[in-house]
């Protein structure tokens, strides 16, 4: 085992992996110029002219996750926590991303509304969609900046860029496409992102499990290593809290896959935004579907990185050692000679732009047309809002910036703050699904809902924080927050719309289940009835297969 | 409709793979003992020139993003 210091984490980048580097940057603006020549009138802008096929904006849905702070992170749990690391991905998301695709996403495609907060206008009343709207893009511009940050520090970690130097350029590169190509140019970005970390961290696996002696030698050296056999069980040790995790199956069925994973894959805009730029309807529900498979495989690029950063560096997570989050990029000085390595630098520098890019991209459409065209002034041309949207990106990424150098300054604040947002959404979640299946619930019973529920989360997470009470660990403490907020969201629903007057039918049509809208006419394509174009069938397909993975880990 | 996003995902990476391609075969002794004995870039390489050979040949066979080209919906290039 090696035991390594602080400083070694500076990684022998030389010209050719600059040049790697520099060629993905121009591909990225050049997409962006070229995206803009398509651009005639808002909906190009801010949904791609509703024209992608399904594989396209899959692969934008699940980059626009595969932000390097998710990337990092996931590894650093798997070196914490061993194998149940998987949960995230598996019960953690492939359950909710399908109940999205068969579920929710033909009700947001074919009402034809811009944004989450829209939907919630057309359902409720514009002042659920102002409450959502000004939560959600505050949220995304604090997020933006948070992600800024953490790129600056990698940056100086691994190549001794200073700070600002990282956070100027990465910002400027992201404005540059975006304010140029809109969505198109995100999403077209995010595919490519996608490939180019996917073959950055592969070569890392690969050498890495060599070094270990394969899966078997792998497994053998976890066992031996400070998480013992605990670390390559995912369910068996679950009974209990007495796991890496910290964890029940209660907490993980309940907390993790249901309210935490729900409420971010179903409601979270960043996410929804991709299906909504779909060229139809059956497109629109293919995207988190076909987003579903590659979740599948991501722990490979991930969790098995950690496990072997943990078995290869004695003081990783230690007293004076790297920290966890540095697991990959211990693995890239370790293994990887220039070429490969200016590869997968490329690969964690697209990351990090492609979770700031997701969020700049919903930040202006939510600023756009939920805050500015819904509740300041909504008479104005098409081309109004087109220069709007340009102009509210730029003040989305350098409000990003301020962002994050106050992060620089104040770093545990913002952690608590993105832990916060780890649970926004669970309320949210609450409201659509209980306005989703029932067509009584009132608009007043939306707003004050969410409200009530919003506050719920803080009301434990921060006395929670401040040592009030013991809730166990971060993760427990996160699922106790998402349940009450969902608890809390959905029991006021319920009295507020006894007491209020509902919606008449006809303003719900295509909003609620079983009122279809009858206008609505079929926008299928020919070939969406093969049984690879089934949301349904592809759906079911990757819950079998995320059982299916479970089994050798149980 | 936009430019279609095979070409440059196709263009980006067979030239990410010839460059690896090419440093793969300078690899020196050191290069390659750092990577266990592997020639790692040459192997990432010749695996990104199969990655672009793909997006272009499925460019090429079709190409067009929909699935049957009479009933593409808008008419503007």
């Amino acid at each position: 085992m090696l035991a390594l210091a602080p400083q070694d984490l500076r990684l022998d980048v030389n010209a050719l992996d600059h040049l790697i580097l520099a060629l993905y940057f121009a591909v990225v603006v050049g997409i962006g110029f070229a995206a803009r020549r398509a651009i005639r009138s808002s909906s190009d802008f801010f949904l791609a002219g509703r024209a992608l096929p399904a594989w396209i904006t899959g692969l934008a849905f699940v980059s626009a996750n595969l932000g390097a702070i998710e990337i990092l992170g996931m590894a650093a749990n798997g070196a914490q926590y061993g194998l149940m690391t998987v949960h995230y991905y598996w019960i953690g998301a492939i359950p909710a991303m399908v109940f999205l695709g068969v579920v929710m996403m033909p009700f947001y495609y074919r009402s034809k509304v811009h944004s989450v907060p829209e939907f919630l206008r057309r359902r409720f009343n514009p002042a659920t969609q102002l409450f959502n709207a000004i939560a959600f893009a505050v949220a995304q511009v604090l997020i933006a900046g948070i992600n800024l940050y953490a790129l600056a520090l990698v940056m100086e970690a691994l190549l001794g860029w200073p700070l600002w130097v990282s956070v100027i350029v990465s910002a400027a590169i992201v404005l540059a496409y975006i304010t140029l190509g809109g969505l198109s140019s995100a999403i077209y970005n995010e595919v490519m992102q996608f490939f180019v970390i996917i073959a950055g961290l592969v070569p890392v696996v690969v050498l890495g499990l060599i070094r270990v002696g394969g899966f078997e030698g792998l497994g053998r050296k976890v066992r031996e290593s400070v998480l013992g056999e605990g670390g390559l069980h995912t369910w068996s040790t679950t009974a209990s809290t007495d796991n890496p995790l910290g964890a029940s199956w209660i907490g993980i069925v309940f907390g993790l896959g249901f309210v935490l994973s729900f409420g971010y894959w179903t409601t979270n805009f960043a996410e929804v935004q991709r299906g909504l730029s779909a060229r139809n309807t059956n497109a629109a529900r293919l995207t988190p579907i076909v987003a579903a498979y590659p979740k599948l495989l991501i722990p490979v690029v991930t969790v098995i990185p950690g496990l072997v950063a943990l078995v290869l560096f004695s003081n990783l997570g230690k007293e004076g050692g790297p920290a966890y989050n540095y697991a990959i990029p211990l693995l890239m000085n370790e293994f990887l000679p220039n070429g490969v390595l200016g590869v997968a630098v490329t690969g964690l520098l697209a990351s990090f732009m492609a979770g700031m890019a997701a969020n700049v991209s919903g930040f202006n459409t939510v600023f756009t047309y939920d805050i500015w065209k819904g509740h300041v002034d909504g008479g104005r041309p098409d081309e109004f809002y087109v220069r709007l949207g340009r102009l509210a990106t730029i003040g989305g990424v350098v409000a990003g910036i301020g962002t994050a150098f106050i992060a620089a300054g104040f770093s545990n604040i913002m952690n608590y703050l993105q832990a916060l947002f780890a649970f926004f959404n669970a309320p949210l979640f609450a409201t659509f699904i209980i306005g989703l299946f029932w067509k009584r619930m009132t608009p007043w019973a939306g707003f004050w809902g969410i409200i009530a529920g919003t506050l719920a989360a803080f009301a434990v997470y921060i006395p929670y924080r401040a040592g009030v009470f013991d809730l166990g660990t971060d993760l427990n403490a996160s699922f106790v927050a998402a349940g009450a907020a969902f608890a809390v969201d959905a029991v006021v629903s319920v009295v507020i719309t006894l007491v209020t007057t509902p919606k008449p039918e006809e303003e719900l049509r295509g909003l609620v289940y079983g009122l279809t809208d009858v206008d609505l006419k079929d926008d299928s394509l020919a070939g969406d009835r093969a049984w690879y174009r089934s949301p349904v069938i592809l759906g079911s397909g990757a819950l079998v297969l995320a059982a299916g993975l479970y089994l050798p880990f149980l | 409709m936009l430019f279609d996003i095979r070409r440059i995902l196709g263009g980006l990476f067979a030239v990410y793979g010839v460059i690896l391609v090419v440093a793969g075969l300078l690899d020196g002794a050191e290069e390659i003992a750092k990577a266990e004995g592997v020639r790692i870039n040459l192997w990432t390489g010749a695996g990104m020139l199969v990655l672009a050979a793909v997006f272009l040949l499925w460019e090429r066979l079709r190409p067009k993003d929909v699935p049957d080209p009479s009933d593409e919906s808008s008419g503007d290039a």
